[in-house]
């Protein structure tokens, strides 16, 4: 296979890896808020989360071997899981690797779930939500296409579907905490009145 | 987990939050309530039940429903 | 139907075990004058005489004392963690002074039983667990020569703050909140470690026992429940106070029947009997709870101090627990409505629906007391509910009897 070749199939899985974390992401905040899928019973929406997070990762593996085995610049196996010392493009490809490592995190202990106990779990899962701005920062910064319409119009996209997800996840969290006994109390004395 | 000795399901009420993914998964032995929370029969899961129970108790997004020995003293 | 005759009341229903007579604290000389010293000996022994004498908690629960200790002894066992032992003396239950009182009269009587029940788990650790500022117990503890130091610990004014996965999860540094109970605080409660949590009375009884032995504990009480028990009695007009009665004393001699409409037992988590039914009554430790006894007047509304009280239980649950969280307000407006004359629509259907769906359903056992509570008022109170209903009330008194902290109006 050329190296050109390989090096644009290179973006390309890149370009699928972002979209498929941002769902990802999205389906997960989607438990969180106990939203309901249309078609889907409730367990399908985690189980949807879960396999989808397997093929984005498999994704991601196809995008990290190509740009080691490509010969058009110097990648090597070490410059996947250690970060900032490659020869190429250091602190992008750096970036990539911190995003990498932080998803492993979250894989690993999202598999060991029943062993760790929720708490911990909980606590390391929202390194998700490091995991992708470093991934999307990763990608603006070494991607020879940024520039493209396209790449930018998927990259503005994924952008405003997370933040906006986020902000009512935010807003649901703080609605939550603010159902204490208290207040229900008061809900149900002003509607007998 | 020993196959013979019966299960229960044990739920941490600290931690429910609602979800409902129990009563899809074990619509014969859990329903929810009018806030959302889950009522839970509390007999014993028949063994043909208990893959999927267990299954209820590794899908629940806040690992609130775990299965422990029937008549494990309190 | 009974009908009282005057009762004289005075305050010994037996030879005062606990409280020191004339009402002022012992400290460590008179206590060792009036009670004598205290050996410690084996641990076996002591849990022997424990069991045969029939001791019981007194927290509330009247689980055997005995029992309780062998268990955490096991867990210990199992788990090769020295376990820790916790009088819990936090006494959140506002309608209940018995510890306090006990506390501030015989302080060593409750820290000598703490050391008994250390030593008879093999504790590592030991703490007391009080609401208030009480510095007393400092000084208490600095005249004592103890094997095992004490901590003091001091918890925030709550109602749960006696729950015993509460109580450890404070001891162990985090907020005061009840736990799941599995696994149950004897098997992992402070820092994980097995944990004896016991009330404060118990262990005062238990600093006797050991000493006395197991057929004196039982001289008082009756064979199915030995002993004596603390009590708080509200009667109106009449200052509340602490007594020591023992098991089987009719409720009669305790509460004047006369002018009572009903006797409230055991506290906010307890029963509401009629007034009738508390004169064939005795103590008994089986409804007996927090040990509160209160008379309400013939000329008071049980609805009305009903629908208080459950608007503190609503305030004092701990909202972690969906069912509670959603329930008890609800149930608790509902009273409210019971409790005013007027239209009453489908609210005792309601009442009845969300007290089934809170009851059992939670970490603690807060929703399950406050239902106790709620179909003993619905029942005790029936003819006083329809006469709401019609729009009147036969009450021609408002006057709060129960005590209600921080009570907005």
């Amino acid at each position: 296979m050329s190296s050109e070749i390989l090096w644009y199939a290179n973006r390309a899985t890149g370009a699928v890896c972002l979209v498929l974390f941002t769902v990802v992401v999205l389906l997960g905040i989607a438990v969180r808020l106990r939203t309901r899928l249309p078609g889907l019973p409730r367990f399908g929406t985690v189980n949807l989360h879960r396999t989808l997070s397997l093929s984005a990762t498999a994704f991601l593996a196809l995008h990290i071997a190509m740009a080691v085995i490509d010969g058009y610049v110097n990648i090597t196996v070490v410059d996947a899981v250690v970060p900032f010392v490659s020869d190429y493009e250091p602190f992008w490809l750096g970036l990539g690797t911190v995003a990498l490592d932080l998803m492993l995190a979250v894989l690993i202990t999202s598999l060991l779930r029943e062993r760790i106990g929720h708490r911990t779990w909980r606590a390391l899962h929202w390194l998700a939500y490091v995991s992708w701005p470093v991934a999307l920062i990763h990608g603006i910064g070494i991607g020879t296409d940024t520039g493209t319409d396209w790449m930018t119009w998927l990259t503005v996209s994924c952008v405003a579907a997370v933040t906006a997800a986020f902000g009512i996840r935010l807003a649901h969290s703080a609605r939550d905490s603010r159902r204490t006994p208290a207040a229900l109390l008061r809900t149900a004395e002003g509607a007998r009145s | 987990m020993d196959q013979k000795t019966p299960q229960k399901i044990d739920i941490d009420w600290t931690a429910c939050q609602g979800h409902g993914l129990c009563a899809e998964l074990l619509p014969d032995h859990i329903t929810l309530d009018e806030w959302g929370y889950p009522l839970v029969d509390g007999g014993s899961i028949p063994p043909r039940t208990l893959k999927r129970a267990r299954r209820a108790a590794s899908d629940c997004p806040v690992l609130a429903l775990k299965l422990t020995a029937r008549g494990a003293p309190l | 139907m009974t009908t009282t005759t005057t009762t004289t009341f005075t305050d010994v229903y037996m030879s005062p075990r606990l409280l020191a007579p004339g009402g002022t604290a012992a400290d460590l000389s008179t206590h060792e004058l009036r009670y004598g010293p205290l050996s410690y000996g084996d641990p076996d022994t002591l849990l022997r005489t424990v069991a045969e004498s029939g001791l019981t908690g007194r927290g509330g629960a009247a689980f055997p004392t005995y029992r309780k200790l062998v268990a955490v002894a096991d867990a210990s066992r199992r788990t090769g963690r020295a376990p820790v032992v916790v009088a819990n003396g936090a006494e959140g239950e506002p309608a209940s002074r018995k510890d306090k009182t006990l506390l501030r009269l015989s302080p060593h009587l409750v820290l000598d039983g703490l050391q008994l029940a250390a030593r008879a788990v093999g504790a590592g650790e030991a703490h007391l667990a009080v609401e208030d500022g009480a510095s007393y117990l400092e000084s208490a503890l600095a005249q004592r020569n103890d094997p095992l130091p004490v901590q003091v610990i001091r918890l925030p004014k709550r109602f749960l703050s006696g729950q015993a996965s509460a109580l450890a999860q404070y001891v162990s540094g985090n907020a005061p909140l009840p736990r799941h109970q599995h696994p149950p605080v004897r098997e992992r409660g402070v820092r994980k470690a097995p944990t004896l949590v016991q009330n404060v009375e118990t262990l005062a009884h238990l600093a006797l026992v050991a000493r006395y032995g197991a057929d004196w504990f039982r001289s008082a009480g009756t064979p199915t429940q030995p002993g004596s028990t603390l009590c708080t009695l509200h009667v109106p007009g009449r200052e509340v106070r602490v007594v020591e009665a023992p098991f089987g004393l009719p409720l009669n001699r305790l509460l004047p029947l006369e002018g009572t409409s009903a006797v409230l037992v055991g506290g906010y988590h307890g029963t509401w009997i009629p007034a009738a039914e508390a004169a064939q009554r005795t103590l008994d430790a089986g409804d007996l709870g927090a040990g509160v006894l209160a008379a309400l007047p013939t000329d008071r509304c049980g609805v009305t101090e009903t629908a208080r009280v459950l608007r503190y239980l609503a305030l004092q649950s701990a909202g972690q627990c969906g069912p509670c969280l959603n329930g008890l307000p609800r149930i608790a407006s509902a009273f409210q409505t019971l409790a005013t004359p007027g239209p009453q629509a489908n609210t005792r259907q309601d009442v009845a629906r969300w007290s089934g769906l809170v009851e059992g359903r939670g970490a603690c056992h807060h929703p399950d007391g406050t239902v106790r509570l709620v179909r003993s008022a619905l029942t005790t109170f029936a003819a006083e509910l329809d006469t709401h209903a019609r729009g009147l009330c036969t009450a021609s008194d408002a006057t709060p009897l129960l005590p209600i902290p921080n009570e907005a109006h």
